[in-house]
């Protein structure tokens, strides 16, 4: 034992993140098991049905899953760099906000909303600004796509009162 | 003298004016996408997938092959300029380029990476052309159970061979193969994991999954890193054309790096970035001024950027002849064929020869039209690096969306999309690397339609699976480049592979 040693490596507790991800992977291995029971019985005669690959996925699932705790008890995954969290609701909230306004307010008006709620993300707080402009760019990329390529982009109030 | 005639017939097909006029807007949008920092092939394919809607399978192909190639020519640029590597395999171009433009000597590097770009996809592409009808031959022999055993050895380079851990590039695949078995079974048309909702049934999405996954994922993962202040975009001062000594130090590895990357790009070996590694170190050791590299060496830019536009057009060799998707970028384009039911594949020369040459002769046209595109116009793609960062996301989140409400306006997609973009974020954030998700999610139903033919036709007898030479052989290989790497990791060498990780490509 030299005194030169890394406490970090010996003396960190098991990574608990990691502990999570592992009890994720044995969740859907589990859910695989269960959903796929219920088609049990559908096997053709040769023993291969639709069953045999869901199976297969979810028992390496588990696997993966025990390996990924041996892990964590070696501490084995990379160094995170601290997350800024503001900045990740801000976006979520964006596409959440363009998500359940699309078919109400149209693509326009809510493709504008997630832009200005990213663009406030990365640091951009004039929402006065970025609100305006990101509907007006919207609404170009409406007419491009949805009047030039005919792509079916939901129409709402603003692009109705145009076409 | 079959293959030249083809390709001939494949010209005319691509020389036609709409044809070309797809090829334009093609390449433009590919390097213009591709320029933007953040923005690697695959994201790109994946963004512009929707523009290509509208259009006849030829004509969307032929616009699909000029992003591709476009996109490879942009992230050159991003990264001599920015050094920060729109994808992994610009990072070595990013090595020497940078310092390039750092010394003043942009130009002579984004000149010679363009002009090696071009001369590499022009061999590699005339490879494919040569080598295609030999495999098709060869792929016409394969049965259900070679096909499994080929996939298998795509499964294991694509998630564990490269990278910085076996366990989570295994996990990472593990997880597409799970999103794959969503949906209808098409042996037996069986739910499977749908658990009752409507529109699970049809599966998950491959395009929702990668715009979720590289879009939205990695800007949530910029934006939680923070103000770091901006990134440093080098000027292009002097001129854009190489001096005599330039060329004379660029044309070999040129073609040293057209030779490496191409049969790496053509094996089921996945990423474009090992051939760029390889030929880096290949050009190091063969210079005359060693002492150079690390600080701005042409031949360190030269080289390593063909060998990264050769593989891009080798993986196009077992995607268009087997169907087999070895990155991600293959994998869309994978896609892309199958939204209009095409399924790549020794089938699809027979069957369609027209459009699969027609598209091998456009990426010929594609790669004419991106050298006359880039060289000139450089000034114009460097104004897209200085986009400020919150309208550059904007806008990368803008278009992600469009894509997606495009292919089908619904809640439910959007949901997808925005789940997706979260467990994408959360995978960076935990070191999973993305790309066999994508690959997974892809290739999972049809190595499962190839395992569960093999099977039936050997009524259950697994041992059937190695009992043929060439399947016995390609599960010893997939199986080597399972294990060997472990080894090399538990024994402290595992830098090297986690250099050669594949991420974004």
């Amino acid at each position: 034992m030299t005194k030169g040693h890394n406490p970090s490596t010996s003396t960190r507790r098991p990574d608990r993140a990691a502990l999570f991800i592992a009890a994720v992977l044995a969740a859907i291995a589990g859910l695989i098991f269960w959903d796929v029971s219920r088609l049990a019985g559908a096997a053709g005669y040769s023993q291969v049905g639709p069953t045999t690959v869901p199976y297969a996925i979810a028992c390496c699932l588990a696997a993966l899953a025990v390996w990924t705790i041996f892990a964590a008890f070696r501490n084995d995954f990379p160094e995170r760099e601290r997350q800024e969290i503001a900045p990740v609701i801000w976006i979520v909230a964006g596409l959440a906000a363009q998500m359940l306004l699309l078919k109400v307010a149209g693509f326009s008006i809510a493709t504008g909303i997630l832009f200005a709620l990213t663009a406030r993300g990365f640091g951009k707080r004039k929402l006065w600004f970025s609100l305006p402009v990101g509907i007006a760019l919207c609404f170009a990329v409406w007419v491009i796509f949805a009047k030039l390529l005919q792509l079916s982009l939901p129409a709402g109030p603003l692009e109705h009162l145009f076409f | 003298m079959a293959t030249f005639d083809f390709l001939i017939q494949g010209l005319w097909v691509a020389a036609q004016p709409m044809n070309l006029l797809y090829a334009l807007i093609g390449v433009t949008l590919g390097t213009a996408v591709g320029v933007l920092p953040g923005i690697g092939p695959a994201l790109t394919v994946a963004l512009l997938l929707p523009v290509t809607y509208q259009l006849d399978p030829a004509g969307s192909l032929i616009m699909f092959a000029g992003i591709y190639y476009g996109g490879m020519y942009g992230g050159s640029t991003t990264s001599i300029l920015l050094n920060t590597p729109g994808e992994s395999a610009s990072i070595v171009t990013a090595l020497e380029g940078n310092k390039m433009a750092r010394a003043g000597r942009g130009g002579p590097a984004l000149a010679t990476a363009a002009i090696g770009s071009f001369v590499a996809g022009l061999i590699a592409t005339l490879g494919l052309a040569f080598i295609a009808p030999y495999i098709v031959k060869l792929a016409l022999v394969f049965g259900p159970r070679e096909y499994f055993a080929l996939m298998v050895l795509a499964f294991v380079t694509v998630s564990s061979a490269f990278g910085d851990s076996t366990l989570r590039g295994l996990t990472a695949l593990f997880v597409g193969l799970a999103l794959s078995v969503v949906g209808i079974d098409q042996l037996t048309g069986q739910a499977r994991l749908s658990f009752g909702v409507p529109e699970l049934l049809d599966g998950i999405e491959v395009t929702t999954l990668a715009v979720a996954m590289f879009a939205i994922g990695e800007t949530l993962f910029i934006a939680a890193q923070g103000e770091k202040g901006p990134d440093k975009v080098e000027a292009v001062r002097g001129s854009v054309w190489m001096s005599k000594l330039d060329w004379a130090r660029s044309w070999k590895p040129w073609l040293r790096g057209t030779l490496i990357g191409f049969p790496i790009g053509a094996m089921p070996a996945g990423g474009a970035e090992i051939g760029t590694f390889l030929s880096y170190a290949a050009e190091k050791k063969l210079a005359k001024h060693p002492e150079e590299f690390g600080h701005g060496a042409i031949e360190g830019v030269a080289g390593p950027e063909a060998a990264n536009n050769a593989s891009a057009a080798g993986t196009l060799v077992p995607l268009l002849t087997l169907g087999l998707p070895t990155t991600a970028t293959a994998a869309i384009m994978l896609a892309g064929f199958q939204q209009y039911g095409l399924q790549p594949g020794p089938l699809l020369f027979a069957t369609n020869p027209q459009l699969v040459w027609g598209l091998i002769a456009s990426l010929l046209i594609a790669n004419f039209m991106l050298l006359v595109l880039n060289l000139p116009l450089i000034g114009l793609w460097v104004k897209l690096l200085t986009i400020p960062k919150p309208w550059l996301y904007a806008g990368i989140l803008l278009f992600a969306t469009l894509g997606t409400i495009g292919a089908n306006p619904s809640v439910y997609e959007l949901g997808m999309l925005l789940a997706f973009g979260l467990l994408g974020y959360a995978m960076r954030v935990f070191g999973y690397p993305i790309a066999p998700v994508v690959v997974g999610l892809i290739l999972g139903p049809l190595a499962e339609q190839q395992l569960r033919r093999a099977l039936a036709i050997s009524q259950g007898d697994i041992s059937v699976l190695f009992t043929s030479p060439i399947a016995a052989v390609l599960l010893v290989i997939a199986a080597a480049a399972l294990i060997v790497p472990l080894i090399l990791r538990a024994r402290g060498r595992g830098e090297v592979l986690s250099q050669l990780a594949a991420n974004e490509d």
